[in-house]
């Protein structure tokens, strides 16, 4: 019998295909077979080589990722609606990929039994799964929102510079097709070129392609002496040009130019040179349309009009994330850039709640916190934030608040939408304690200042990481200038937030071996956040402060600019800096790798150099502590 | 909170030794024609079957109850009308229903010790023995996640709305029994993963800070 579960599962359904094809009353008796399962981030739901379940299943919530188990490649990330491990019961085979849940996620598992019926009666339904296994994709309108599909494991991946699903998006030319005659001489055609902001350029002879002059021709054909610039262009042209018909997946685009060794295509209307020309495709277009560039991206962040398509855009932010770092590119450009897109997605995110919320009653701004203040946050990591909006009268304060609460709940609840966790510790814009006018804020700055115990210490440390991230910069400024004069006069602070820094427990013990976790779920884990880069952190804060620099919130940069302030510590300082960007480095790796926060790392993973690299880094913590210690004169030494 | 006196002989005293992706847990609510458990009576009782992370669609029920005493000041929050179109079973078959589902299981509930309550007046009014089924309250479950942190005051309850906000769920179905109890499965279900997170999970350790 139907009842309030069954008739939840069957509304979900009847939005997908092909379950909208079925009737509501067939679609009713399949919901009451439906089991709910639950499963946490990174749990299986099968494994490769398994004898197929009596289920297939579909995503509710969160997501599922499909790989090959042996080479680790993925085949496929299914979102929610979308079906997986249907097509092993159909062929009674054994599962050929591992399915794992990437997010915590509710499935629906449908018993094949019940589906198998109507397969046969409704032939959309038969059509919907013959067209999905036939094409490869998971389904067939996946086309026309990303074109997912199965990856071709060992299809030519540069590192980093392939989404795993080009091979059937299909490739945007360039839109204005630049062209010339081949008598135009050759310096017109360079103008030309200049003029349209283009590299290459098509020579038409009576409509039809003959040949195509880049910016390579011009460089060794004229500049080098070759050829004057007097000479028509059909003595400089590349010819035969190469023609591809108009419709080109990026895979297949990317082939061509490596199989004829060029860097442009010219795509006529039937393929052949003996028809119309309509677009050229350079690599430049190649590498617009792969998302690898940090432009398009941030042009994607800018124009989405919904938080929730925000995040395919994050999860391509991560792809370009993992490029850089296969290919080294340095840690302290590849921070600065993910900075940017992150920042650049909360504030979008910002704008449409606010958008939701209508006009503001004051100025605000709003602060981001810890890592992300630091601009330390690669990967997706709890939100920390905070907003302070302008002086009011007390008669309003509470009015006022009670907005930007509702603002804050709003944006806070967008961002977990495009990945970032609530923070467990509830430091989010959205409670109180971090909602407040600018008045307040200094007051609760000199409580922290004046009594610094231990939770003042800790919390000033987070706070203090601050960043301007959206609103009216005048009273981050503002805030800015307190803290520092504050913290000036009362220089017992630095003392405090210096222990503070030598808290944390060191990375290795007595032996120089590791000192791993001694229980809880990471026991024998290497804490990486805790032992290794909070030390650094927490040291560069306290100094940068004590020479009231303000504006550098990244450790790396504060270690640099420390270096310059002190030339007799710079060796150390550099080194620091160093460290940081390694350790930043070898977290984000790992988190990658494992699809978490990369903190904690299990040590038998990883290669002796590894090893020898992450000790190395631990020298220099120990030599930084020892400095804060003696220069703030914090007595018990703790490390 | 043992409201439910154990039972000696009941099965249901050997559920706690049990792993938790093994065990068998209840998720009920109860929709009540008020909140004074004197006075007031069930409406409709919502369970559902959860193990291994699996809910079985077909193995959750929603029980409505005929009942003279009426309050129309709840109408408004259950929807349920006096004469309304579900099958109303009497009060004493329903509740032997209820029994017999939970053989064996640990109940749970969203401020469970109220549902409860409920069940053990009719149950006490038709004579009828008290199971001695082990129960979780999801509200303290949920406490039991939170950092303690100087920044954090905790609330002293935390309503279903909130859980549903913070773990993003829909709240379609809300103040129907079975609606309310798939929405603590589901809540209880991340709850169970957050307290994962920090340590590895027994029934006993559950049972402690949840009861």
């Amino acid at each position: 019998m139907s009842n309030r579960i069954s008739e939840r599962v069957a509304d979900f359904l009847r939005r997908y295909p092909p379950f909208n094809e079925l009737t509501p009353k067939d679609l009713s008796v399949l919901s009451e077979g439906v089991e709910i399962l639950y499963r946490e981030k990174g749990s299986y739901i099968f494994r490769e080589g398994e004898a197929a379940h009596t289920f297939f299943y579909v995503v509710q919530r969160g997501a599922v990722d499909l790989r090959h188990a042996a080479t680790g490649d993925m085949a496929d990330i299914c979102d929610e609606g979308d079906i997986f491990g249907l097509r092993p019961l159909m062929a009674g085979e054994n599962y050929l990929l591992e399915a794992r849940a990437r997010e915590d996620s509710i499935l629906y598992a449908i018993p094949i039994e019940a589906f198998r019926p109507y397969i046969q009666t409704y032939e959309e339904v038969g059509n919907f799964l013959i067209e999905s296994f036939a094409s490869n994709t998971r389904n067939p309108y996946a086309r026309e929102y990303g074109g997912r599909l199965p990856g071709i494991p060992g299809s030519p991946a540069g590192p980093g510079s392939v989404t795993p699903f080009s091979e059937v998006l299909p490739i945007q030319s360039s839109k204005n097709l630049v062209s010339c005659t081949p008598d135009f001489p050759v310096k017109e055609v360079a103008a030309l070129m200049t003029e349209n902001n283009v590299g290459s350029v098509l020579v038409e002879a009576a409509g039809l392609p003959v040949g195509i002059i880049t910016d390579k021709d011009l460089r060794n054909k004229v500049v080098s002496g070759q050829v004057p610039i007097t000479a028509p262009a059909s003595e400089i042209m590349t010819q035969p040009v190469i023609t591809y018909p108009r419709k080109m997946t990026i895979t297949q685009a990317q082939l061509a130019m490596m199989k004829n060794e060029i860097g442009h295509l010219c795509l006529t209307e039937d393929g052949t040179p003996d028809s119309p020309a309509v677009g050229i495709i350079s690599k430049y277009d190649l590498m617009l349309a792969l998302g690898n560039s940090p432009e398009v991206l941030m042009r994607a962040i800018k124009r989405t009009r919904k938080i929730k398509r925000l995040k395919p855009v994050r999860d391509r932010v991560t792809y370009l994330l993992r490029g850089y770092l296969e290919n080294n590119i340095p840690m302290s450009i590849t921070m600065k850039l993910i900075a940017e897109l992150n920042d650049a997605c909360i504030k979008r995110v910002i704008e449409l709640c606010l958008k939701k919320q209508g006009p503001t009653p004051v100025a605000f701004a709003w602060l981001a916190m810890g890592s992300q203040g630091r601009s330390e946050q690669l990967l997706h990591t709890d939100q920390d934030n905070a907003l302070v909006f302008e002086e009011v009268p007390a008669d309003q304060l509470e009015d006022i608040r009670t907005y930007f609460l509702e603002l804050a709940k709003l944006v806070n609840k967008g961002l977990k939408t495009i990945g970032y966790d609530y923070c467990p510790a509830d430091m989010m814009a959205s409670n109180p304690d971090w909602c407040k006018s600018l008045g307040e804020w200094k007051n609760t700055i000199s409580k922290w200042v004046h009594n610094p115990g231990k939770e003042e210490v800790l919390l000033s440390s987070i706070f203090f990481d601050y960043n301007f991230t959206y609103g009216r910069k005048e009273l981050v400024r503002e805030l800015s200038d307190y803290i520092f004069s504050n913290v000036s006069k009362y220089p017992m602070f630095y003392y405090h937030l210096a222990s503070g820094a030598l808290q944390n427990p060191s990375p290795t013990g007595f032996f120089r071996q590791f000192l791993v976790e001694q229980d809880g779920m990471h026991k024998d884990f290497f804490d990486l956040k805790h032992r290794a880069l909070m030390p650094l952190t927490d040291a560069a804060r306290v100094l940068i402060l004590s020479h009231q620099v303000r504006y550098i919130n990244n450790t790396a940069e504060r270690f640099e600019k420390l270096a310059e302030l002190e030339p007799n510590n710079r060796e150390l300082f550099l080194s620091c800096s160093y460290a940081t960007k390694a350790l930043l480095k070898f977290r984000t790796k790992q988190g990658l790798l494992h699809g978490d926060s990369g903190r904690f790392i299990a040590l038998d993973t990883l290669t002796k150099e590894e090893k020898m690299k992450l000790k190395r880094t631990f020298k220099t913590i120990k030599e930084l502590q020892e400095l804060i210690a003696i220069r703030f004169k914090v007595s018990s030494l703790m490390v | 909170m043992k409201l439910f006196r154990k039972n000696p002989g009941s099965p249901a005293g050997d559920v706690a030794g049990k792993d938790v992706s093994e065990a068998l847990f209840v998720v009920l609510d109860t929709e009540t024609t008020g909140l004074d458990p004197l006075h007031d009576r069930i409406l409709s009782i919502g369970v559902l079957k959860l193990q291994g992370g699996r809910i079985r669609v077909r193995e959750s029920m929603e029980l409505f109850i005929a009942q003279e005493h009426f309050d129309h000041r709840s109408v408004p929050i259950h929807g349920i009308l006096k004469q309304g179109p579900n099958r109303r079973l009497p009060e004493r078959e329903a509740l032997e229903q209820f029994l017999g589902f939970c053989d064996g299981a640990i109940l749970v509930g969203h401020h469970i010790g109220f549902d409860l309550e409920m069940l053990r007046r009719g149950l006490a009014r038709h004579g009828m023995p008290e199971p001695g089924n082990p129960c979780l309250d999801t509200d303290l479950l949920y406490k039991a996640t939170l950092l303690k942190s100087p920044l954090l005051n905790k609330k002293a309850h935390y309503s279903l709305d909130e859980l549903a906000g913070r773990f993003d769920l829909s709240c379609k179905d809300r103040h129907t029994a079975l609606g309310d109890a798939y929405l603590t499965a589901v809540a209880f279900l991340h709850i169970l993963g957050l307290l994962a997170a920090k340590r590895p999970l027994t029934l006993k350790y559950l049972l402690r800070i949840g009861s």
